[in-house]
C-alpha cells in the first residue's frame, strides 16, 4: 500500500475567494490522500467548501478564487505548478468530473454522439469514425439502451436518469485516473438514483477508477465509497474507513448529523429526532478555535475557542483522524443523544375523505386541434381512495409523475376533479374551484411548500404576509390584534420577533420554511399538506423543521398530509402511507404494514432504493430496469408493469390489476395472489451480529 | 467617528435612501416641474414660484444617488449627466439668463461678447440666446420624456400583467394586439398618430404609448409567466385571493427589477423619439424652445462652418441626456447583478 504513489493528494490545502467584503476563506487546511481504486467521500452541508474542494482539484476556480496555501499532487506532481497547456491535457483526460444536474453539464444543441466523440478526438487525436465507435462502446457500458439511437439524440430527447449516464459515460471515455462525481443523483427520482449508484459501484470495480464522491446523503456514502471526509464550515472535522467513522464517530458534528437522520429505529413518538442547534456560520463570521463550538454540547471555553485546532488521530483506527480538542475526554458510548419521548396522539374522526377521485387533463393542440386527430387525455389521477382522520399523519409516496401535485392541486381548488369525491368534513371540495369556496373551507385547508427560495415573496416583510393571511380568514382584524398574533406565531416556529420586519433575503433556508410553516397555520387549518417541506434543506436543519412541523401539529390536533419521496423521512413520521405511481395508488396501510411483507413490487423495488446510512442494516438491492414512463402514454393493465420483476406477460400488459385487502385495510393493487405477495422477504433487516469482530 | 455612527443607528441619508422619502423627494421635484411645464400658461402670478421646492429635492436626490451608485463610476457618471438636465430644468427661470424668446443680433458667435448676464454661446439665426435657448428647452424635452415614458410603463405592465398571469383568451388577444401595433415601423406609427391627433404634448405621450407599450408588454408577460409559477403565487391562489390582488401585490414588485433598467434605457428612446418628431414638426410648436425644434430651426443655416454650433450645441444636449440614461441603465444593471 505505502509504495504506491497516491492519484490525488491534498496537503494543507486551503482556498479563499476574494469579494468585495475582502479574503473569505472558503476551505482551510484540507488534506486528502487518495489511493488508485479508492473511493472517497466527502459529506457536508451547503457552504462548508465540499465543491470548493472539486474545484480547486480541476483547477477552475473562476477568477476570484485562489489557493493560498498547500498543494495539490496527482499523481506525485503539483498541480500548482502546471501550465495552463497540461491543466487542459489532464482535465477530461485524466481527471473527469461529473456534475449535479445533467441538462446542464450537456449541450442542448448538439448531438450527444457529437458531445461524446469530441473527448477522444481531442485528446487522442484519434477520428471521428473511431470516437464515435468508442462512444457507443461506452454508452454500452453505462448500461444504456440502444446507444446507436441515443448517439443519435439531443440532450432533451431522452430522460434525466439517462442523460446522467450519457454524463458520466462522457467521463469515463477517456479512462480517467480520476473521477470526482458532485452530488451527481440529487436531481434524479430514488429508484433512478439506485440504478446510477449500482452502476459508479460496477466502474470502480471494473476499470479500477479513483473516485471522489461529494454529497450531503450519509447513506449514499455508505453504499459507494470506503473512506469518508465529514467536512463542516471549510474544515475537515472527521477522516476515516467508512466503518470507524460510521460505526465509532468522534467528532460532535457527525454525531449530530447522524442524530438528526432519521434511521430505521427512529420514532416520531418513542424516540423522536435530535436537531443540531443554530445554524451553519457564515464564512467571515466563523468563531475562534473550533467552527462547531457554539452548535456544540460538549463546548468548553478555553479548551475549544483558542487558536488554530488541529487534526488528532484516533488512537486504534488507521487513518482515523478528528478535528476535536475533546474527542477523548468524552464518553461516546454513555452520551448518545436521545431526544424526549413523546405520547403518542391517538387519531380522532375522519377529516378528509377521497373517493375514487379522478383527475384528467386534456391535452389540447391549440386552436388548430382538428387536425391533430383526437384530443389525447393525461391520465393524471385514477381513481384515488383513502381517508385521514384527526391528527393523523398520512404520507403520499411515489417518484416525479405519479400525480401527487395534481392531487393536492385538486384538494387545495385550483383544479376540478373529472370524477369522485373529495369531502372535507361535509363539504365537498371535488367541483368547487377555491374562488368559489367559502372562507372557511378555504382557511381549513393549508398548505406548506418545498422550495424555502420560493415559498416567500421576496418583495414583502415576513410580517405583512403572515399577516396577510391572519386578516384574509377573518382571524383577527384590527392592526395590534394581527401584529400580536404574527408575533406569537413566531415564537410557535421559534424565530425572532424582529424577523416581522425582515424580507425574505435576509433568512437561511431553513428560517424561510418556518415563516413557510408560521403561514400556513395562521388560519388555524384542519389540514395541512406538506409537499416534501425539508427536502431542499440540509440535514442539520431538517430534522429541527421536521420536529417543528410535528410539534405544531400534535398541539393543534392537525392532519397532515406528508408528500414526500424519501421512505426514511416517511417511516419516521407517518401513522398511515400511500404509494402512489403514475397517478394510481399501489399500495396503501399503516407504516409498519407497509415496511414489511407483504409488499407491492413497486414498495419493494422503492425501499430498496432508499439508501440508509446505517451500518447494521442488511438491504436487499433490487434496481429497477427503465425509466418511469410517461403519464400521457401510460401502459396498458397495471402502470407499473413494464419495469416490474414479477411481471406476467399476458395478464400484468392487458388487464387492469385488482385490489387485494389483507388485515386492517392494508391494500395492495396487484395481480400477485395474496399468499406470492406474504411470500415476499422483507428488504430491510438488521444485520446478524458480526460476532468475528 | 465610525463607531459613533454605529450606535446611532443608520445615519440620516440611509434614512432617507428607503421607499417612502425615496418617494416624497421625486414627488417633489417631479410636480413643480411637470405643473411648471404642461401648466405654465395658467398659473399666472405662481409661475416663478411653484419650481422653488423642487431644487433642494433634486440636489438631495442626486447626494442620495450618488451614494448608491458610488461604486461604479459609469453609473455616477450617467446620474450626473441626467441630474445636470434636471437641474437646469427647475433653476432655468431663476438662473441670470436671457429671455430664451427675445430676438437681440442674430448671429452672434460664442464668446464673442460680453453681457452682465451668462451668454457664452452665442444667438442663433434669429437672434435669440443659445444658452437660454437650450436650457429652457430641456424641460419640455424631460417632462414629456419622462411623462410618455412612465404612461406607456403603466399601460405596458398592465396588459403585461393580465396577458401573463390569466393567460388563455386574455393573452391571445392582447398578444394579437400587441403584434399587430409592434409590426409598424415606429416612425410611422408617430406619424400616423400625430398627424390625426394634431401635434402637441399630450398626443406625444399617446403616440409614444403606442409604441412603447406593445415592447413593455411583452417584457412584463414575460416575467408574469415565469413568477406565476412560484410557491407565493401559489400560496395566495389556495387563500382564495382575487387575481387582481395576486398581479398587484404578489407579481409586481417582483418584475420591477428587470423592468427599472428597461425603463432607463426605454426613456432615452422616447427622448430621440421626441427630438425627433419635433424635427420633423409633428410634435411641440414654435416658438417656446426645444431642442428638437433648435435643431430643425438652425439645420439649414448651420450647413455653414461657421455657424454649425448653433446644430451642434442643441445635438450635444439631446446626447448627452440619452447617454446619462444609458449609464444610468448600465449601472443599475450592475448592480441588480451584485446581489
Amino acid at each position: 500500500m505505502s509504495d504506491q504513489i497516491p492519484v490525488l493528494e491534498c496537503r494543507n490545502l486551503s482556498i479563499s475567494y476574494y469579494t468585495r467584503a475582502g479574503e473569505i476563506p472558503a476551505v482551510v487546511d484540507f488534506n486528502l490522500k487518495l489511493m488508485p481504486g479508492e473511493a472517497h467521500g466527502i459529506v457536508g452541508e451547503s457552504g462548508c467548501g465540499k465543491s470548493t474542494v472539486a474545484l480547486a482539484i480541476m483547477q477552475y476556480m473562476g477568477t476570484n478564487g485562489a489557493i493560498v496555501d498547500g498543494e495539490i499532487l496527482f499523481e506525485g506532481r503539483d498541480m500548482r505548478t502546471m501550465s495552463a497547456e497540461e491543466l487542459r491535457h489532464i482535465r477530461g483526460s485524466k481527471i473527469a468530473m461529473v456534475y449535479q444536474e445533467p441538462m446542464a453539464s450537456l449541450n442542448p444543441s448538439m448531438l450527444i454522439g457529437e458531445q461524446l466523440a469530441e473527448v477522444p478526438v481531442y485528446h487522442e487525436g484519434i477520428s471521428q469514425d473511431a470516437a464515435m465507435a468508442r462512444a457507443a462502446e461506452t454508452l454500452a457500458k453505462v448500461r444504456l439502451p440502444d446507444p446507436r439511437r441515443i448517439l443519435k439524440s439531443y440532450p432533451h430527447q431522452i430522460s434525466g436518469g439517462q442523460q446522467q449516464r450519457v454524463v458520466i459515460a462522457m467521463a469515463l471515455l477517456s479512462n480517467p485516473r480520476l473521477l470526482l462525481l458532485d452530488e451527481p443523483t440529487t436531481a434524479l427520482d430514488v429508484t433512478v438514483e439506485a440504478g446510477i449508484v449500482e452502476l459508479i459501484n460496477e466502474i470502480s470495480e471494473e476499470f479500477g477508477t479513483s473516485m471522489i464522491y461529494i454529497s450531503h446523503n450519509l447513506g449514499l456514502i455508505l453504499e459507494t465509497c470506503d473512506r469518508l471526509t465529514v467536512m463542516y464550515s471549510g474544515e475537515a472535522v472527521e477522516v476515516g474507513d467508512i466503518r470507524d467513522v460510521f460505526d465509532e464517530m468522534r467528532h460532535p458534528y457527525t454525531r449530530g448529523l447522524f442524530g438528526s437522520i432519521p434511521l430505521p429505529g427512529a420514532d416520531k413518538n418513542a424516540q423522536p429526532l435530535v436537531a443540531i442547534p443554530g445554524q451553519l456560520p457564515l464564512p467571515h463570521e466563523r468563531p475562534q478555535g473550533c467552527n462547531f463550538g457554539p452548535r456544540c454540547s460538549f463546548f468548553r471555553g478555553g479548551t475549544c475557542d483558542v487558536g488554530k485546532l488541529k487534526m488528532h488521530a484516533v488512537p486504534g483506527d488507521d487513518g482515523h483522524k478528528v478535528r476535536c480538542e475533546r474527542f477523548q475526554a468524552i464518553d461516546w458510548e454513555r452520551d448518545l443523544p436521545k431526544g424526549e419521548a413523546k405520547e403518542p396522539v391517538p387519531a380522532g374522526d375522519i377529516v378528509l375523505s377521497v373517493e375514487e377521485m379522478t383527475k384528467h387533463y386534456v391535452i389540447d393542440d391549440g386552436g388548430m386541434a382538428f387536425l391533430s386527430g383526437p384530443p389525447r387525455t393525461v391520465k393524471a389521477n385514477e381513481k384515488l381512495t383513502f381517508t385521514a382522520r384527526e391528527a393523523e399523519t398520512v404520507a403520499i409516496v411515489g417518484e416525479s409523475g405519479c400525480g401527487k401535485s395534481t392531487f393536492a392541486k385538486v384538494l387545495m381548488g385550483l383544479e376540478d376533479a373529472t370524477a369522485g369525491k373529495v369531502m372535507l368534513g361535509n363539504v365537498e371540495l371535488g367541483d368547487l374551484p377555491v374562488d368559489k369556496r367559502d372562507r372557511e373551507t378555504v382557511s381549513r385547508l393549508q398548505m406548506v411548500f418545498q422550495n424555502p427560495f420560493d415559498t416567500l415573496n421576496p418583495s414583502h416583510t415576513i410580517g405583512s404576509q403572515i399577516g396577510r393571511v391572519i386578516r384574509k380568514f377573518g382571524v383577527a382584524k384590527d392592526d395590534d390584534e394581527v401584529e400580536e398574533i404574527v408575533y406569537r406565531l413566531l415564537d410557535t416556529v421559534k424565530l425572532p420577533r424582529d424577523f416581522a420586519k425582515r424580507k425574505p433575503r435576509q433568512l437561511s433556508g431553513g428560517q424561510k420554511q418556518r415563516v413557510g410553516i408560521a403561514r400556513a397555520f395562521a388560519g388555524n387549518p384542519k389540514v395541512v399538506i406538506a409537499d416534501e417541506p425539508v427536502s431542499a434543506l440540509d440535514v442539520s436543519v431538517q430534522a429541527a423543521v421536521t420536529e417543528l412541523l410535528m410539534d405544531i401539529q400534535r398541539e393543534n390536533r392537525t392532519t397532515m398530509l406528508f408528500i414526500s419521496h424519501d421512505l426514511s423521512v416517511v417511516r419516521y413520521l407517518a401513522d398511515r402511507i400511500v404509494v402512489m405511481y403514475l397517478g394510481q395508488i399501489m399500495e396503501q396501510g399503516t407504516t409498519d404494514e407497509i415496511f414489511a411483507p407483504p409488499y407491492h413490487p413497486y414498495t419493494e423495488a422503492l425501499l430498496a432504493a432508499v439508501p440508509i446510512a446505517d451500518t447494521r442494516i442488511e438491504k436487499r438491492s433490487i434496481v429497477l430496469k427503465g425509466e418511469i414512463p410517461s403519464p400521457a402514454n401510460p401502459p396498458k393493465g397495471c402502470p407499473f408493469s413494464t419495469r416490474c420483476a414479477y411481471m406476467m406477460s399476458g395478464v400484468c400488459d392487458t388487464q387492469a390489476p385488482p385490489l387485494r385487502t389483507f388485515q386492517s385495510g392494508h391494500q395492495i393493487l396487484c395481480h400477485l395472489e395474496p399468499a406470492e405477495l406474504e411470500a415476499m422477504e422483507p428488504v430491510i433487516k438488521p444485520k446478524a451480529a458480526e460476532a468475528a469482530e | 467617528m465610525a463607531v459613533t455612527e454605529l450606535d446611532a443607528g443608520p445615519s440620516f441619508l440611509d434614512r432617507l435612501s428607503r421607499p417612502k422619502p425615496l418617494i416624497v423627494l421625486a414627488v417633489l421635484m417631479w410636480i413643480p416641474l411637470t405643473v411648471y411645464v404642461m401648466f405654465g400658461d395658467r398659473l399666472d402670478g405662481y409661475a416663478d414660484t411653484v419650481l422653488l421646492p423642487a431644487i433642494p429635492a433634486t440636489l438631495v436626490l442626486y447626494i442620495l444617488g450618488v451614494r448608491a451608485f458610488r461604486e461604479s463610476w459609469v453609473a455616477v457618471l450617467g446620474l450626473s449627466l441626467v441630474f445636470f438636465w434636471l437641474l437646469m430644468a427647475v433653476t432655468a427661470p431663476y438662473l441670470p439668463l436671457m429671455d430664451p424668446n427675445k430676438p437681440i443680433a442674430p448671429f452672434t458667435t460664442p464668446f464673442s461678447e460680453k453681457r452682465d448676464v451668462f451668454f457664452w454661446l452665442g444667438t442663433d439665426f434669429k437672434g435669440r440666446d443659445m444658452l437660454s435657448r437650450v436650457i429652457w428647452g430641456c424641460q419640455r424635452v424631460i417632462v414629456w420624456g419622462v411623462s410618455a415614458t412612465m404612461v406607456a410603463y403603466v399601460v405596458g405592465a398592465l396588459f403585461g400583467l393580465v396577458s401573463g398571469y390569466l393567460s388563455g383568451w386574455w393573452d391571445e388577444i392582447i398578444s394579437f394586439f400587441a403584434n399587430v401595433l409592434l409590426s409598424f415601423p415606429v416612425m410611422v406609427l408617430f406619424i400616423v398618430i400625430l398627424n390625426y391627433l394634431g401635434p402637441s404634448g399630450f398626443n406625444i405621450v399617446v403616440a409614444v404609448t403606442f409604441a412603447s407599450a406593445p415592447a413593455i408588454m411583452r417584457i412584463v408577460r414575460g416575467l408574469a409567466l415565469d413568477i406565476k409559477t412560484r410557491d407565493y403565487v401559489f400560496a395566495a391562489q389556495t387563500r382564495g385571493e382575487h387575481p387582481l390582488y395576486i398581479m398587484i401585490v404578489e407579481l409586481l414588485p417582483n418584475v420591477r427589477g428587470p423592468i427599472i433598467v428597461d425603463a432607463c434605457l426605454r426613456l432615452g428612446y422616447t427622448t430621440v423619439a421626441i427630438t425627433t418628431l419635433t424635427f420633423l414638426g409633428l410634435g411641440l410648436q414654435p416658438p417656446d424652445p426645444d431642442w428638437g425644434l433648435m435643431i430643425r430651426e438652425s439645420a439649414k443655416t448651420a450647413m455653414l462652418w461657421k455657424f454649425s454650433y448653433m446644430l451642434l450645441v442643441p445635438a450635444l444636449a439631446v446626447s448627452s441626456l440619452i447617454l446619462g440614461f444609458n449609464l444610468m441603465a448600465d449601472g443599475l444593471r450592475e448592480m441588480s447583478l451584485r446581489d
